[in-house]
């Protein structure tokens, strides 16, 4: 299966300590933070002979999209099943297609440190799961499937905000959104997936904006003006009883929102 | 390199322009030559408070559409001549700002100075924005109550988004709060945010506490930066703020209420 990913690169700010201010040098570099779409390769199975000619087949309807696209590929399925994958053969084979691996995800420990020698980083879009000692290695093992699934693409975006999100300011995230700093009053946030703030939540937080009832909210901290999931809401005044500090999780269940401590 | 320093809040008469005055005086007194402007334009009293009222012949206005050049505008500072003031234009109205004619002059102060003090109009619209837009550092100037803290965080929203830094999506600009007219002894009594309660909203850095003091309203009067009368609670609040900010280290002050005669004779609490 074929995903698409957004990276979102951190920004790397000048810690605000008042110090730098004394060197003015002119920086003949600086790291900037840019978001972009990468397709994930997502493998069900490690025949790598059955994965090269459906890959080829893939490419074959695409050409012009796949040319030299970076590439992250993910191994999560497959050590779920406790399928060993051989890094170097696959990376090969991605190689060969003219692909640009430029990720792993979802390996384990060793898996990690065979792509690093190959140059490629490991991302950590999943738990990493380490098959050596992992509780899946005593259930009896999956049988192979006969064929392996047909590749599909599925998007899946995720929005990462590293910054407090300030009064008068609107997030809108086609899917998932993460946001790592606070949302002050007077901020909105709206996902059509789930919501999750680890910072105060004092403005408003609205999930699954497009129907989605599955959707949730996280946070650290709930002090939110309004919160709702697939327009069901509750304003402040019905949140009175929330204790701040307190990680809590918000859900649908018979169009009631249902706020409970994680 | 030259640094462009906005000094801004949203929220009018927080002590944006007595902090512009007194900010721009400290960085000159330290020997960094400083440009300081006015960006309210129909409202100007920078000039007042730095005492340079009398002198003016030609202002921002006139420099953007090349009535004058900028070294016939700037007026040198009387107690400092490190310090250059660029007024405001009091006869006409924010639309004589473009952010193309702003970003010249900027610029064209850029290769002479080392920093420029912005002074912000209140508000969020256009004197506001130009001020911020070409910013490199952003003085937060807020006061201890709720509706000047919620104007400073959407202040910060606009730093984040719509400055030149973003747009261009360079490294933000950097975010200094001053939290303006703090009074221990208020906050004790309830009438006021702590300054812990500020700084838990806007989750900010801060660069210093101003306290409450009579001596910004005798400097102004004699059109004076309050920086330069040392021996005021004032004035040495902005002394530190200019430490702090030139990256020394100085403890916050003027943060506890003050004792009264009971507590200083008897050094009880
Ligand atoms: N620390 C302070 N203590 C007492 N009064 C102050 C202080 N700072 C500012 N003021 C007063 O508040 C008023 C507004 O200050 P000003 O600097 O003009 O604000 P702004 O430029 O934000 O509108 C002025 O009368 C000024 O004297
Ligand atoms: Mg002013």
């Amino acid at each position: 299966m074929l995903e698409s990913v957004q990276f979102l690169t951190n920004q790397i700010q000048r810690m605000s300590t008042d110090s730098q201010q004394n060197t003015h040098h002119s920086p003949v570099l600086e790291f900037k933070s840019s978001t972009f779409s990468v397709p994930v390769l997502v493998l069900a199975n490690n025949d790598l002979i059955a994965i090269e000619q459906q890959l080829q087949e893939k490419i074959h309807q695409a050409p012009e999209f796949f040319k030299n696209s970076p590439l992250v590929f993910d191994l999560q399925e497959l050590n779920n099943l406790n399928l060993d994958t051989n890094i170097n053969k696959l990376v090969n084979i991605i190689r060969k297609l003219d692909l640009l691996p430029i990720g792993i995800r979802g390996g384990s420990a060793q898996q990690n440190q065979q792509a690093l020698k190959l140059g490629i980083p490991s991302h950590s879009g999943h738990i990493n799961h380490n098959p050596a000692t992992s509780p899946e290695k005593q259930k009896p093992q999956t049988p192979e499937p006969e064929i392996a699934p047909e590749p599909q693409f599925v998007t899946v975006n995720s929005t990462l905000i590293t910054h407090p999100v300030r009064s008068g300011q609107r997030i809108y995230a086609s899917g998932d959104l993460i946001i790592l700093a606070q949302v002050s009053a007077g901020a909105e946030i709206l996902a059509e997936g789930n919501i999750h703030v680890y910072g105060s939540l004092r403005g408003r937080a609205l999930a699954g904006v497009q129907g989605d009832t599955e959707a949730r909210i996280f946070c650290s901290d709930l002090q939110a003006e309004l919160i709702s999931i697939a327009g069901n809401y509750k304003i402040s005044e019905d949140l009175n009883g929330a204790a701040p500090n307190q990680p809590v999780q918000i859900y649908l269940q018979d169009h009631t929102l249902i706020i409970k401590d994680i | 390199m030259a640094r462009i320093i906005v000094v801004t809040s949203g929220k009018g008469g927080v002590g944006k322009t007595t902090t512009s005055a007194a900010i721009a005086m400290g960085l000159a007194k330290r020997g960094h030559k400083t440009a300081v402007i006015d960006f309210d334009v129909g409202l100007r009293n920078l000039d007042l408070i730095m005492g340079c009222e009398r002198r003016v012949v030609y202002d921002f206005v006139n420099v953007i559409n090349g009535e004058a050049g900028l070294n016939q505008a700037l007026i040198r500072d009387k107690n400092c001549d490190q310090l250059y003031i660029l007024p405001a234009s009091q006869t006409r109205d924010k639309d004589a700002l473009s952010q193309e004619g702003v970003g010249r002059i900027l610029d064209e102060l850029k290769k002479d100075f080392k920093y420029i003090v912005c002074d912000s109009p209140a508000g969020i619209e256009k004197g506001a924005h130009l001020a911020m837009y070409f910013a490199d550092d952003a003085f937060i100037v807020t006061n201890p109550e709720v509706s000047s803290v919620r104007d400073s965080d959407r202040m910060l929203g606009i730093l984040s988004s719509k400055s030149r830094r973003a747009e261009q999506n360079e490294e933000p600009i950097k975010e200094y709060l001053l939290l303006s007219r703090y009074s221990p002894d208020r906050v004790k009594l309830g009438e006021m945010l702590s300054v812990n309660d500020v700084q838990e909203i806007l989750s900010l850095h801060l660069l210093g506490v101003i306290p409450e003091s009579k001596s910004v309203l005798n400097a102004s009067n004699s059109g004076i930066p309050v920086i330069l009368d040392e021996k005021s609670d004032a004035g040495q609040a902005y002394a530190d703020i200019i430490a702090r900010y030139l990256g020394e280290d100085r403890p916050h002050r003027f943060i506890d209420e003050k004792k009264g005669l009971f507590g200083k004779l008897f050094r009880s609490r």
